[in-house]
């Protein structure tokens, strides 16, 4: 069997390289066309009507007036008379037209008449929820009673993340077209290879007649795997309308309502501990929604999952809000938040260094992740000037402007995802790589030149990368951080598989046998010997007119040393806090990250940086503001729905965590693990800050004037 | 949206002659275009105004300021006359922090913007209410809504650049079928009667044609604005100040609230305290204090009442060149 394993770090060419993305300047140059950008000719427009009412029946639908209205091609019914809305902008029916007014006037048109039915949209507040909490059932390990009888010091407090959405720039949606042949399908999605099944799957058509391209997607965190609602509509607008392309993109309103939202958490959590600061004992109460599915309990006690005792309940609540979806590490940023924030309240009244808690605590971390966080503790302490800066609680002088710092930490898995790679060798040296895989703006296409560019001794120029096509070779949907370790392992072991082939072709006329050669620097050469070499351009000659063609699997069941899971990082927040208007600015934020191989820091580093500006939006900006009276969402905008702006992230100071005992594990996913401690460093920095803790995330000033006031009277 | 007649005309005569109740003047559409998208603004003709000469610019004008309706924040933060003798107007429209809408948005759109209050937005009607009557943002979410509400009318008065002409003495000059007019900025507003209602005393055949702004010089003015973003926000509370100086004590006063309540709220007895009195930092603290009589926050926007002392405070602390 040819070998496949990554080249030692000492000798790489390719990879590790500090390439910039290959698509940058045709994004930044605004080139680079989303399926959201296309117009097909004789386009036609699809808009939703979706309901006013976050809890409703339909007691009658009348879509007449609708198919009148002037330039309307076609109008669907997906709630008929009869059937129940359970959230704001559920989708009721569809409209195709000629111009996008036209079919908004269409949907305008089309007469509804609803009993409107009592819904619940809050949940902060579980003991007003009534019957929509379902609790899962009490969790205990060890004896948590004797180990709060015998603590030698207990801390509680009660913490909460709101549901925030994930935003996408780009929203939701795609271009349909039904033709006799089949369904051509461009849609906004992280998942290239399975949407066109799932495509068919719900139109009732073999999954061979989808055709799916996508060049680029703005933005998906999780929430764009599945063809939805929006894109069975939009085929069948386009059906009903003889054919024509039909585009159906989510507006704004619509897309922050239901294209997916993280759940809230909220919890009550009881610690017992020594003086020392070791955890002895855990008890939380947690509740969460992600709308009419509730809300699943986030992996509490985050990262020191072995506490001996241990006493965990939880329950689901369903609101009548949008469905939730995947949003970069499901339910870990939440677990950060709860975990870190209960411990740093712990480390206060300890009067103990956070960080020194931290590192006692470790004992509970699985073992293979110890040592990483005690490293990247050290490096992002000396980073943050940690050592400089920090103070204890409150401790921070007698000024309106109040400095602080505190620390969060991630895990997270990230191995490989089922991924299939052709690569092709042509007579002329060109070189192409095929997947069905997608880049979602994190560099997938560099870095499958970087790997294909370092198994054939090439630059990384050389290679012509052709993602988002299902006719290329199947790959599992980008999600849970898997695509790096699956596609740049597919990557490596097709190109090998294609290099191996040409080894044969030339190895006679080199006087050797194809296990003596190697490809480096352009060249083919006999290992030891570069005297005896051919340039690759006179080696793929030897090819005639027929190209190479091969196939190279990762098999998430035998990654072959390739790619790998399990990450641990740090992140350390420093921020200032105006006591007079409670608004927090960020001075800074640390990360310290590992994941394995790194194909390409700065890629990897830009990544990071993204995390930490969502995580700086999620600790001081971002949620979704519900009315409980109307039950509708108040901020489904970007006015009121608040992300911060280059002004608002202060500094980044990122550290990928590259050293010989990460980098032999192979690759790991990075898309998510480091978007889940900075909600936690934020706000521990911003209780280290005023001296006090402010319970619930987004911090925002009412929020911390509202905890200062408390501290005063109490 | 509705389809819409659009006219350009080049005169304020016949841009006049233009309006009726079913249509609406358009200046840099930043605020209107929204409306209309929303469907709570559906006017069937739309009369441009910002192809009339003699409604932008901005100039010295008999010792003060004569800024045009259709001058935009851009003109008026990059102008040095603005900067020099009236930084408080600089400020407040540096505080629009969006430089999409300071390049397109008018003086005369932001004075006459309607309301961000999200039950008005949400199509509960200016004064948010219920199918019942009941009113929304009381029993509802109101962190962004008014301290100082006025009978149901709990929504705030949106312009930044109000308070800070209010508190400069500007006023605006109207234009209508039967003539010209002359109101004070304040009486610009006004507190909608019924749900369906305006809150602008502008007739819908009226325009604005320009402030008239007294001059400053001996004034010391400044604008103070609270915001929970740096990039692209909304301010939660701001105050404007110009203090009449005598010497080193300040003659006249005049203090300003915005974001806080229906209208622009004037602190009377803040403007008071400082009357006969020489600046200090207490002194600024004391009148920060007594700007929040009379406030009734509701649930959710106590904390207002602290971010309008502070807005007061640093106001007559930056107009006064006080170091905090
Ligand atoms: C995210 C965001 C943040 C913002 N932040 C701020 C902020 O911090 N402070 C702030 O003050 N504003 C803010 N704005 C609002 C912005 O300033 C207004 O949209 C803008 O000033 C409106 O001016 P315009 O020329 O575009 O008006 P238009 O949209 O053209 O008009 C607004 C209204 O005024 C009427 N009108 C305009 N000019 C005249 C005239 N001369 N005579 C008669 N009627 C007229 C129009 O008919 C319309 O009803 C923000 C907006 C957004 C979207």
């Amino acid at each position: 069997m040819p070998n496949y394993s990554w080249p030692p770090m000492t000798t790489r060419k390719a990879i590790g390289q500090r390439l910039t993305r290959h698509d940058g300047i045709e994004k930044a140059s605004g080139r680079a066309k989303y399926n959201s950008d296309l117009n097909k000719q004789d386009l036609l427009y699809g808009v939703l009507l979706t309901s006013p009412y976050a809890h409703a029946r339909i007691r009658s639908i009348d879509t007449s007036a609708a198919e009148r209205v002037p330039g309307v091609t076609a109008v669907t019914v997906i709630v008929k008379a009869g059937e129940e809305v359970n959230w704001q902008s559920q989708e009721i029916a569809a409209v195709a037209a000629t111009s996008e007014q036209a079919a908004r006037d269409g949907v305008r048109a089309i007469k509804i008449d609803f009993e409107v039915l009592p819904h619940v949209v809050r949940e902060e507040d579980l003991s007003k929820v009534g019957n929509r909490a379902t609790p899962a059932g009490e969790q205990v390990t060890g004896d948590p009673e004797k180990a709060f009888k015998e603590a030698e010091v207990s801390a509680e407090g009660q913490y909460g993340i709101p549901v925030l959405t994930h935003c996408c720039l780009e929203p939701h949606g795609q271009i349909v077209q039904w033709t006799p042949s089949g369904v051509n399908y461009w849609p906004s999605t992280q998942n290239v290879s399975g949407i066109g099944p799932d495509l068919a799957k719900n139109l009732e058509i073999p999954a061979t007649q989808v055709k799916v391209h996508q060049d680029h997607i703005g933005g998906g965190f999780g929430s764009k795997f599945a063809s939805d609602r929006w894109g069975l509509e939009a085929a069948r607008l386009s059906k009903a309308s003889g054919g024509r392309p039909v585009k159906l993109f989510l507006d704004r309103a619509t897309e922050l309502n239901i294209a997916g939202n993280r759940p809230s958490a909220f919890a009550k959590i009881k610690m017992a501990a020594k003086r020392d600061g070791t955890i002895t004992g855990w008890e939380s109460t947690s509740w969460a929604t992600g709308g009419m599915s509730g809300g699943g309990m986030p992996p509490l006690p985050y990262v020191f999952t072995n506490i001996p005792n241990k006493r965990l309940n939880h329950s689901a609540v369903k609101t009548n809000g949008g469905p939730l979806r995947a949003w970069r590490a499901p339910n870990h940023p939440q677990a950060s938040f709860l975990t870190c924030a209960a411990v740093e309240d712990l480390a206060a009244k300890l009067g103990m260094d956070p960080i020194e808690v931290f590192l006692k605590n470790l004992q509970w971390a699985p073992e293979a992740r110890r040592e990483s966080y005690a490293h990247q503790f050290k490096k992002a302490a000396e980073m943050a000037e940690w050592s400089k800066r920090w103070h204890r609680r409150g401790d921070s002088g007698s000024g309106n402007i109040k400095r602080g710092l505190g620390v969060g930490i991630c895990t997270w898995g990230g191995a490989g995802h089922l991924s299939n790679c052709r690569a092709t060798i042509h007579p002329d040296g060109s070189v192409q790589i095929e997947l069905g895989s997608q880049d979602l703006g994190t560099g997938t296409r560099t870095i499958i030149a970087q790997v294909a560019a370092e198994t054939y001794g090439l630059p990384v120029e050389a290679v012509k990368v052709s993602l988002g096509d299902n006719a290329f070779p199947a790959s599992n949907a980008s999600g849970g951080s898997t695509t790096v370790g699956g596609v740049c392992s597919s990557t490596r072991i097709a190109t090998v598989n294609a290099l191996e082939k040409l080894f044969e072709q030339v190895a006679t006329g080199l006087n050797t046998t194809p296990d003596k050669l190697e490809a480096v620097g352009g060249k083919i050469q006999v290992k030891g010997d570069a005297a005896k070499s051919l340039t690759w351009a006179a080696a793929c000659k030897k090819l005639g007119t027929q190209s190479i063609t091969e196939m190279g699997q990762n098999d998430p069941k035998n990654p072959k040393g390739l790619n790998t899971q399990g990450v641990a990082g740090v992140q350390i927040a420093d921020v200032s806090v105006d006591v007079e208007t409670g608004v927090v600015k960020m001075n800074r934020m640390v990360a310290v990250q590992d994941c394995g191989l790194v194909v390409n820091p700065r890629l990897a580093e830009s990544q990071v940086l993204g995390a930490c500006i969502m995580s700086i939006c999620g600790a001081l900006m971002e949620e979704r503001i519900m009315d409980a009276r109307t039950g509708r969402v108040l901020n489904p905008d970007m006015e009121f729905y608040k992300l911060a702006g280059a002004a608002d992230i202060g500094e980044i100071l990122v550290h990928m965590d590259i050293r010989e005992e990460n980098d032999k594990r192979g690759i790991i996913g990075l898309g998510e693990p480091p978007t889940v401690g900075g909600i936690a460093a934020i706000a521990n920095a911003v209780a280290n800050a005023i001296g006090v803790r402010v319970p619930m995330v987004p911090l925002t000033p009412d929020r911390v004037l509202m905890a200062l006031e408390e501290k005063r009277s109490a | 949206m509705q389809a819409f007649e659009y006219a350009n005309p080049t005169t304020v005569k016949d841009a006049i002659a233009l309006l009726s109740d079913d249509a609406a003047v358009l200046a840099g559409g930043t605020d209107l275009i929204s409306m209309m998208k929303e469907y709570l603004a559906t006017p069937k003709r739309l009369v441009n105004i910002k192809s009339i000469k003699e409604l932008g610019g901005i100039a010295k004008a008999g010792g003060g300021l004569r800024i045009g309706a259709t001058a935009t924040f851009d003109e008026l933060a990059t102008s040095t006359l603005v900067r020099t003798e009236y930084p408080s107007l600089q400020q407040a429209a540096l505080g629009v922090t969006s430089p999409q809408i300071r390049n397109m948005g008018t003086v005369g759109g932001d004075l006459l913007q309607r309301p961000r209050c999200w039950y008005f937005r949400n199509g509960f009607g200016i004064l948010g209410k219920d199918k019942d009557g009941t009113s929304l943002a009381p029993i509802g979410e109101n962190r962004y809504h008014a301290i100082f509400p006025k009978g149901d009318a709990y929504y705030v008065n949106p312009s930044s650049l109000a308070p800070a002409l209010i508190a400069l003495g500007a006023k605006a000059k109207i234009a209508g079928p039967n003539g010209n007019r002359e109101v004070g900025i304040d009486e610009l507003y006004v507190i909608p009667g019924t749900n369906s209602g305006r809150e602008l005393s502008l007739q819908p055949n009226e325009i604005l044609t320009e402030i008239v702004v007294p001059a400053a010089r001996g004034t010391k003015n400044a604008t103070y604005e609270v915001r929970h973003k740096e990039a692209l926000d909304w301010p939660l509370a701001t105050a404007s100040v110009a203090l009449q100086m005598k010497g080193t004590s300040i003659a006249k006063a005049s203090i300003v609230l915005g974001h806080v309540g229906p209208t622009p709220v004037m602190a009377a007895a803040a403007a008071n305290a400082l009357t006969g009195k020489t600046l200090s930092a207490d002194l600024a603290t004391e009148a920060g204090r007594l700007a929040v009589e009379g406030a009734n926050p509701m649930s959710g926007n106590t904390y207002k009442l602290q971010l309008v002392r502070t807005a007061v405070k640093r106001a007559i602390m930056q107009a006064g060149g006080i170091k905090a």
